[in-house]
């Protein structure tokens, strides 16, 4: 139905090359303000975290909204004028349905994610490490099943990469400012209904 | 659409009038605004994207972790699997950037003088008790069904929560909508109180 090929519209000149040893400088001073701006986000909180599954806290669906917000803005900005890469990964409606719904009844039983997590370790909650130590045990358990569930589960329903604009046949940029507007509506209704 | 809006502003309504016992916003919230930081994580993107060609992810760095202490132990067998032969572990971007992110939170603690130093959260002493044991095998096993559904889904509340849902990335939209879905209906059986 799409084709994925006139679906994501490549750059028409290639970003700046990236020397290997600048990348790995890049993931120290990225990954150092990520974990920063977790922490001072509150999101390394045991607290903060299940606050959101409970719907009681807030503070996680308007950390995302805001970031999903900015950065979609921004990095559209700077592909349109051929700046940066786009990094779209296909969409696998079986995998990422049941991936999703695993992810999300771990996250309440770990109250931890990924990165957030990560956050947690370095403010000291040290009951991240039995999470961490799962999140690697369950990596290897995928890694193990990886051969059968790419010839199964990750088959079902594989549309290849897709874009919402796309799939809706919205014109990107229209898309783009329909989302931001509904963001900000939602962000202010988020915040009149729940302060935190 | 409509069905999105009635989800989005119903759903919140019906929980707030649920009890769980306990309430997230009993206990200390965020240092900084929220609004602040999604900003700040939305314009590290940009610099991500620029500056490394690289979108903000961390699940990847703990399935990197298992392949070292796999190779460790069985080494050809580890090498054999394939997504580690698509994905050879390797103190990479994705590595070093989750280091950097356990030590960006210390570095947030410390200056906000909020080192928590404790095995547990008091929300999940009130709720559960005082065993690090039940703490430690609900944790573990959260981490294994987390784990194995991100790297199911290809990515985690970064990977799709942030940087794939900003590109308008159809799968990382549904992928984020399932992670509620799930984390929502499991945390709610977790804290109602029989």
């Amino acid at each position: 139905m799409i084709n994925p090929g006139k679906a994501v519209k490549e750059s028409s000149a290639p970003p700046p090359a990236v020397p290997a040893g600048g990348k790995l400088v890049a993931a120290i001073i990225f990954g150092t303000a990520f974990g920063f701006l977790l922490q001072k986000g509150g999101v390394g909180k045991y607290n903060v975290l299940i606050g959101q599954l409970l719907l009681q806290d807030f503070t996680v669906a308007k950390i995302m909204m805001t970031a999903i917000l900015l950065g979609m803005v921004g990095v559209f900005t700077l592909h349109h004028f051929a700046k940066v890469n786009l990094d779209i990964h296909p969409t696998k409606i079986g995998a990422q349905t049941i991936g999703g719904m695993l992810f999300g009844i771990g996250f309440a039983l770990i109250a931890y994610c990924p990165g957030t997590g990560a956050a947690a370790l370095g403010q000291g909650s040290w009951d991240v490490l039995f999470g961490m130590a799962g999140l690697v045990a369950g990596s290897y358990l995928f890694a193990e099943m990886s051969g059968w569930l790419k010839r199964t589960v990750e088959t079902w329903g594989d549309k290849g990469k897709v874009m919402l604009p796309d799939l809706l046949h919205i014109p990107r940029g229209v898309f783009i400012v329909i989302l931001a507007v509904l963001l900000i509506v939602g962000l202010f209704a988020l915040e009149r209904a729940f302060p935190r | 659409m409509k069905r999105l809006l009635l989800a989005t502003f119903v759903v919140p309504s019906l929980a707030s009038a649920a009890d769980f016992g306990v309430n997230a916003t009993d206990y200390d919230g965020a240092a900084w605004s929220p609004y602040l930081v999604g900003a700040g994580i939305g314009v590290l993107s940009w610099f991500t994207f620029y500056f490394a060609d690289k979108a903000i992810g961390a699940s990847s760095f703990y399935a990197t972790v298992a392949g070292f202490i796999g190779k460790i132990f069985a080494r050809k067998h580890t090498e054999s699997l394939k997504y580690y032969q698509s994905n050879p572990p390797a103190v990479d971007y994705g590595f070093v950037f989750v280091i950097c992110t356990i030590l960006g939170g210390f570095i947030a603690a410390w200056t906000g003088g909020e080192i928590r130093n404790e095995w547990l959260h008091p929300m999940w002493v009130d709720r559960f008790g005082d065993s690090i044991a039940l703490r430690g095998i609900v944790g573990f096993a959260g981490g294994v069904l987390m784990a194995f559904g991100a790297r199911l889904a290809g990515g985690c509340t970064s990977g799709h929560g942030i940087s794939g849902t900003l590109q308008l990335n159809a799968g990382s939209w549904l992928t984020v909508i399932f992670m509620f879905i799930g984390g929502i209906a499991a945390a709610m059986l977790l804290y109602t109180s029989l």
